[in-house]
């Protein structure tokens, strides 16, 4: 990028017309050439596989040309001025989509949730009478702090667990590579797994369940685990505890080798057990990253969606508020339920979400 | 290099409008017609086979898209203006919208002779709304009829019953020979239940009568009415014992419908009965599809009250016009004759309302048996939970089956399913 050059001492008249004139000519040009490129891809007339190079040439090359342009009109004002916009050549972007795609949106859901179904009369504040009140919505609130609490819990719980028994072991990488490797796998993939973990066969058939050829192996019933009411939530949660492991357990391994081993030496000299180290010592010394790590897992716990539908659509009493909003939305075609819920979530994930940036920003100064 | 990269990003922009323009210019002389449909893969492509005809005599080019996300897709281009020319809906409900809108152009005087002509007239109740009609039916489906392995059966000495009470004889006589009767498989990812909805409106239809269904269709009739509770204790009285259904209710709510007719296939079966749609046999396992008239019976779900006969249950894609031009219209009445059915029908997997269609023309005794039943039913509904509101249809009544086969108390669930229909 070329800095901001000292501009030229004679400050010719007709010089200063060209420079403006310049200055207005270039964006108007590449307005026009990324307009005509949009509406040649608009038109879709060539053949595909030019289509597809020139969608990327005009993605890519487009940007560049923005960014391009944008920063060298910046540099061509005067330099305190170049200075105070500079930023925003970098920043203006971002926040532009960001407002577009994500402000935009929420504060229309906002709207459109004191509306019916297809938006079209006021209904006040009917829809979250109905978020608040439906018993499907109600089990699906009960269904959601279970997520939190046993998957949080679970999650964080586990990853500690690994992080601190690895830590004093000699194989701690190749434990640690192998706890790691379910967090590569999407949710979906993972309910694909997951589903032939808890398939069920009648007796005296092939289980090929892995949960029921063991119970069978040892005699036991076959049992259809994904339908058995509660416990059934329980199997799911233990899919996002399976996944979300081994993310606690990076973090927290890392923040374990933070604590100073002097304090540890010091502990053991005044004769604390094992134990007593890891409560009084280790935990207070990585608690900040223990709360960041089980906040980014509340939320996702809040937001989960994937596990339940591709494990049991939430059917069998597994409903979830995410699973909800989508049936209202895309199956009901409910836009005025679907957005009450959507709106209920986003207020309950807010306030995690900023306790999280906040210990995010004492960590490392967001 | 950098001013080379820009140089060249920018050449290439400046170039696009000349090639597209180019490309322009060359357009089609030739009359086409946009077809947007839900069927895709093998089907679109037997589809696109059975038009062939058409486009071959008239010059006219039919270009069919099909989309598995249709029903979100062919709102979207409606109300964006970018509507193709003829719709294929997959339900009643979707048509009512877009004609409660006036987006469809409604049948003209010739089209409507035809319907009347080719169509028994419940088809023109279907693609009416508000007393005009719009939709125009080519392929369907029906769904009252029971399979069974047919060598199976005649070791075992069976046959089909064709009354409910001499039903309930063979599956006391299956359970004393040590057989269980019924396979039964309700799992279809975020649609389970509705397997269980379709035996609830065959049931209905059976006991209560069409005007009854029609009524609880349109939600004059409640959930919680004596009528529906007597249709789930009919089922239930099958499906809630474990001696008659496989596996039980776990293996009813946890096998995906496409799975559930396997234990028919094993030696000996391991259940008896599978009941299912036309459908069903492309998920016949190969070998048993390859010999399928040897392998296979089946027969209608039999009458319960012999006043209503035996009813047909069923669906299908309606054909609706959004853009009114001559090429369509010619294209609309060749879907309402026999001739646009006739080269589909000869490859399978497709039945057609068609009154003057030659049963011959299907491939198998097992697919004519269903044409005929359907062409001569006396009583044909469409699928219920298609016709009631999403939230119900695609809602309620799916998971309410699936909470009723789990062990909740039938009135909780009826009195659930009635409290979430809209006002």
């Amino acid at each position: 990028m070329a800095l901001p050059t000292k501009h030229d001492d004679r400050p010719l008249r007709h010089h200063r017309i060209g420079r403006l004139v310049v200055s207005a000519v270039v964006p108007i040009i590449t307005g026009v050439v990324l307009w005509a490129g949009f509406l040649f891809l608009k038109q879709g007339a060539a053949p595909p596989a030019i289509i597809a190079l020139a969608a990327i040439i005009w993605g890519v090359g487009g940007v560049a040309l923005l960014f391009w342009v944008s920063d060298w009109l910046v540099n061509r004002l005067p330099l305190r001025a170049a200075k105070t916009l500079q930023p925003f050549v970098f920043v203006g972007p971002a926040l532009l989509i960001l407002t577009w795609y994500l402000v935009l949106p929420t504060l229309r859901s906002l709207y459109l949730s004191f509306f019916d179904a297809q938006s079209k009369n006021f209904v006040g504040l009917a829809n979250y009478i109905y978020a608040f009140t439906d018993s499907r919505m109600r089990e699906s609130f009960v269904n959601n702090l279970m997520w939190i609490i046993l998957g949080t819990g679970g999650s964080v719980g586990m990853g500690l667990l690994i992080a601190l028994l690895a830590d004093r072991s000699r194989y701690e990488k190749i434990f640690k590579s192998i706890i790691f490797t379910p967090m590569a796998i999407s949710f979906v993939g993972a309910g694909v797994i997951w589903r032939f973990v808890y398939a069920y066969k009648p007796a005296g058939e092939m289980q090929i369940g892995l949960l029921n050829a063991i119970v069978t192996l040892f005699g036991g019933e076959p049992q259809a685990w994904i339908t058995l009411r509660p416990w059934n939530n329980v199997f799911l949660i233990a899919i996002l505890v399976w996944l979300q492991s081994g993310y606690a357990m990076v973090i927290i391994s890392a923040a374990l080798k933070g604590v100073p081993s002097s304090i540890i030496e010091a502990g053991r000299i005044d004769g604390a057990g094992e134990l007593r180290i890891i409560r009084s010592i280790i935990i207070p010394h990585i608690s900040t990253t223990l709360v960041t790590v089980s906040t980014t897992i509340i939320i996702i716990s809040l937001k989960i969606f994937d596990i339940v539908y591709t494990m049991t659509g939430g059917q069998y009493g597994t409903e979830v508020i995410a699973s909800m909003q989508y049936k209202q939305m895309f199956t009901f075609y409910d836009f005025g339920k679907g957005s009450a819920i959507a709106i209920v979530l986003v207020i309950a994930v807010i306030p995690v979400m900023w306790y999280n940036l906040r210990q995010f920003s004492k960590q490392e100064g967001f | 290099m950098k001013k080379a990269l820009v140089a060249l990003v920018i050449l290439t922009l400046a170039f696009m409008p000349v090639f597209g323009a180019a490309q322009a210019e060359k357009a089609p002389a030739q009359k086409t017609v946009t077809v947007f449909g839900a069927f895709v893969d093998e089907e679109a492509y037997r589809f696109e086979e059975a038009i062939r005809p058409f486009e071959e005599r008239t010059g006219i080019k039919v270009v069919y898209e099909g989309s598995k996300d249709f029903e979100t897709l062919i709102s979207v281009r409606v109300e964006g203006g970018n509507a193709p020319d003829i719709a294929g809906l997959p339900q009643p409900g979707l048509m009512a919208n877009f004609a409660s809108k006036g987006k469809l152009v409604p049948v003209w005087p010739s089209l409507s002779a035809l319907l009347d002509k080719n169509y028994a007239p419940v088809w023109r109740e279907l693609g009416s709304y508000n007393g005009t009609t719009y939709g125009i039916f080519h392929r369907v489906n029906a769904k009252s009829f029971v399979w069974y392995p047919k060598k199976a059966w005649a070791k075992a000495g069976y046959v089909p019953p064709t009354t409910w009470d001499e039903l309930n004889r063979l599956m006391d006589r299956m359970v004393a020979d040590g057989h269980t009767p019924w396979a039964v498989g309700i799992e279809a990812g975020g649609a389970t239940g509705w397997v269980g909805t379709d035996w609830i409106e065959d049931i209905m239809l059976r006991t209560a009568g069409p005007e009854a269904y029609d009524k609880w269709v349109s939600g004059e009739m409640p959930f919680n009415a004596p009528e529906v509770k007597a249709a789930f204790e009919v089922l239930g009285k099958i499906w809630l014992d474990p001696r008659y259904v496989y596996g039980g209710k776990n293996y009813i709510l946890t096998t995906s419908f496409g799975d559930a007719q396997q234990p028919l296939f094993t030696d000996p079966p391991r259940a008896w009965m599978h009941r299912q749609g036309n459908f069903i046999t492309s998920f016949f396992p190969e070998e048993i599809q390859a010999n399928l008239e040897d392998e296979i019976g089946v027969f209608a779900l039999p009458a319960i009250n012999p006043e209503y006969g035996i009813p047909v249950l069923g669906g299908g894609d309606q054909f609706v016009v959004f853009n009114d031009r001559p090429e369509v219209r010619q294209f609309m009445e060749y879907l309402a004759t026999w001739e646009s059915g006739k080269l589909w029908a000869q490859t399978g997997g497709a039945l057609f309302p068609y009154l003057d269609q030659d049963l011959s023309a299907y491939p198998n005794a097992i697919e004519r048996s269903l044409a005929e039943a359907l062409v001569n039913a006396k009583v044909f509904r469409f699928d219920a939970s298609d016709l009631m509101p999403a939230q119900v249809g695609a809602g309620t009544f799916w998971s309410g089956i699936v909470d009723w086969v789990g062990g909740k108390n039938l009135d909780t669930v009826l009195n659930d399913i009635q409290r979430s229909w809209p006002k």
